[in-house]
């Protein structure tokens, strides 16, 4: 029974690291099965962005070309819906026999998770860039420089994963795999409520507001104004938002697993 | 040292009393089948010993450690196969046995040998590449329980290991499980499944809403049902029961009888009392065995 005892054989970093690393290998590997996901990822924002930019763009007045202006909110939806589809592999480990599994064996539970976010964040890098090239193919013309990329690469990551780690909660309450996918759904609407598609003072009072104080509009006017040098960047406004998801979410999902779990 | 040992185990979900005071203990070597219906308990006694649900009173022990103090020791002792085949579709077999190897903590060269002999002796070798969803019901149950015996554990769990196979992949997990047990390893297997208690099982105990309501080898809850009998049918459709020891001279005896005494058969049979009979006996079901039995008794 030497082999459970963590001191002399364990690996350099210490168990902690070697499960989670066994664990990413395996959501990756999972990835690479079902490109569907991957796929439904990058097909959805295309289809959305030819939307916008063809059909209602014509009819949209935002004081720019409607192509640069609708752009960062499209990558943000397909980032959105990328990190969301997390819920659904989480909950299929969780209602599924695997997450009994893996607590009945002398690792870190909890590792679990860890590895469908490092997948998120792999899979939504992979996608996020198909779909900015798919943009500079509608006619995308950012003038930003290699800082501006390099600062909108962060927030795009740091706002997938604060989305990603949400949606690990959503998958761990869920009670089917199914139930978790109706979350994509939610999120998917979040960008519509938001200075994604139309300027926030184009809506109604009630909805104006909500525009301008949930996440995606201060995320997706920074990214804008970091790209396209358009409209006003609120860099701590959009940091500050999804930090605090993240860690709510972060915390949230140790609290959740516990109770789930007991 | 017992290798199983629950005391008063007691556990509640909301006012559901799932377990009220179970009390159970198992040998080394030993294969224990907790038979009972759905919803008696069976799956909850096996999450609070393989440390998953904590009992809200009462003592777990597997190998000598105490389940809720000493989580991590106990998990060093056994192996889970529950209900849900637990392992991953979208890997092959050998990626399956791998995975587990690592979060098993076994160093990689024995992770990967280990999964190799497993896969042979599970007969999984030619499908070892293959992605599990295109495994049947029983490869992945084999699997499952490969996997649960990566670490060579010296106590097993099996949840219903064969709930919703067909009956050739059924015969065939019975055989892995006498295989295992042939190496001293001691089981406990929860089974609605009476036969299956019968073919694997050294005792049994009968779990019925959240308590043991009988313990004893599958022979002596049998003896406590009652004995053989012949039953006949008779040419009007009548059907008459005789109390037999069950043995050729007996039989031979109770047919000069019947001839003697005239009866017209059309049919008969010996009748042994199954775990069926016990069971529902004892769950105050009588089923219809049960009360023939009765009847032949007055």
């Amino acid at each position: 029974m030497t082999t459970h005892t963590t001191a002399p054989g364990a690996p350099l970093g210490g168990w902690a690291l070697a499960d989670t690393r066994a664990l990413v290998g395996r959501t990756l590997r999972r990835a690479l099965r079902t490109p569907d996901t991957l796929l439904m990822g990058i097909a959805l924002p295309v289809i959305i962005m030819a939307m916008f930019v063809y059909v209602f763009g014509g009819a949209i007045d935002t004081g720019m070309a409607y192509v640069d202006y609708v752009v960062p909110g499209i990558v943000l939806l397909c980032a959105g819906y990328g990190a969301s589809t997390t819920a659904v592999g989480v909950a299929s480990d969780m209602t599924g026999g695997l997450m009994n599994r893996f607590r009945s064996l002398p690792m870190r539970p909890a590792a679990a998770l860890t590895g469908h976010v490092v997948e998120s964040m792999a899979r939504n890098a992979v996608s996020t860039v198909l779909v900015v090239g798919v943009a500079f193919a509608a006619g995308f013309r950012p003038d930003a420089g290699p800082g501006g990329w390099l600062a909108t690469a962060a927030l795009v990551a740091a706002y997938v994963l604060a989305l990603t780690w949400v949606a690990v909660c959503t998958g761990i309450v869920a009670s089917s795999p199914e139930a978790a996918s109706a979350f994509s759904f939610a999120i998917m609407f979040l960008p519509y409520v938001s200075s994604a598609f139309v300027q926030p003072e184009t809506m109604p009072r009630v909805l104006e507001l909500v525009a301008r104080y949930q996440p995606v509009t201060p995320v997706t006017d920074t990214v804008r104004a970091w790209l396209t040098g358009a409209g006003q960047a609120q860099p701590w406004v959009a940091f500050a938002w999804c930090a605090g998801l993240f860690l709510v979410a972060r915390v949230g999902a140790v609290v959740l697993f516990r109770r789930r779990t007991r | 040292m017992p290798m199983i040992a629950t005391h008063g185990v007691h556990k509640s979900y909301g006012r559901t009393h799932v377990l009220r005071g179970v009390d159970l203990a198992a040998e080394e070597g030993e294969v224990l089948a907790l038979l009972g219906p759905n919803g008696a308990g069976k799956t909850t006694l096996v999450g609070v010993l393989a440390t998953l649900v904590r009992p809200d009173a009462g003592t777990a022990h597997v190998g000598g450690y105490d389940v809720v103090r000493e989580p991590q020791r106990a998990r060093t002792v056994f192996s889970l196969t529950g209900q849900y085949a637990a392992v991953d579709d979208l890997l092959t077999g050998r990626e399956n046995l791998r995975l587990m190897a690592r979060l098993a903590h076994l160093p990689t060269a024995v992770g990967r040998r280990r999964a190799d002999e497993l896969l042979d002796v599970f007969r999984l070798a030619d499908a070892a590449d293959r992605l599990v969803r295109t495994y049947s019901g029983g490869m992945r149950r084999r699997l499952d329980l490969a996997v649960s015996l990566l670490t060579r554990p010296r106590v097993i769990f099996l949840d219903e290991p064969t709930t919703g196979l067909d009956p050739r992949s059924r015969g065939e997990l019975w055989q892995v499980v006498r295989d295992v047990v042939g190496e001293g390893t001691t089981v406990l297997l929860t089974t609605q499944y009476l036969e299956e208690a019968d073919a694997l099982a050294d005792r049994v105990a009968v779990l019925d809403r959240g308590s043991v309501i009988a313990e004893g080898t599958a022979a002596e809850l049998k003896r406590r049902v009652g004995t053989a009998h012949l039953e006949l049918e008779l040419a009007g459709g009548e059907v008459r029961h005789l109390p037999t020891d069950g043995s050729v001279a007996d039989g031979r005896r109770l047919l000069a009888e019947v001839e003697a005494a005239g009866w017209e058969v059309r049919h008969w049979r010996l009748v042994t009392p199954t775990l069926d009979d016990v069971f529902l006996a004892l769950t105050g079901e009588a089923s219809s065995g049960a009360k023939d039995l009765q009847e032949v008794a007055a």
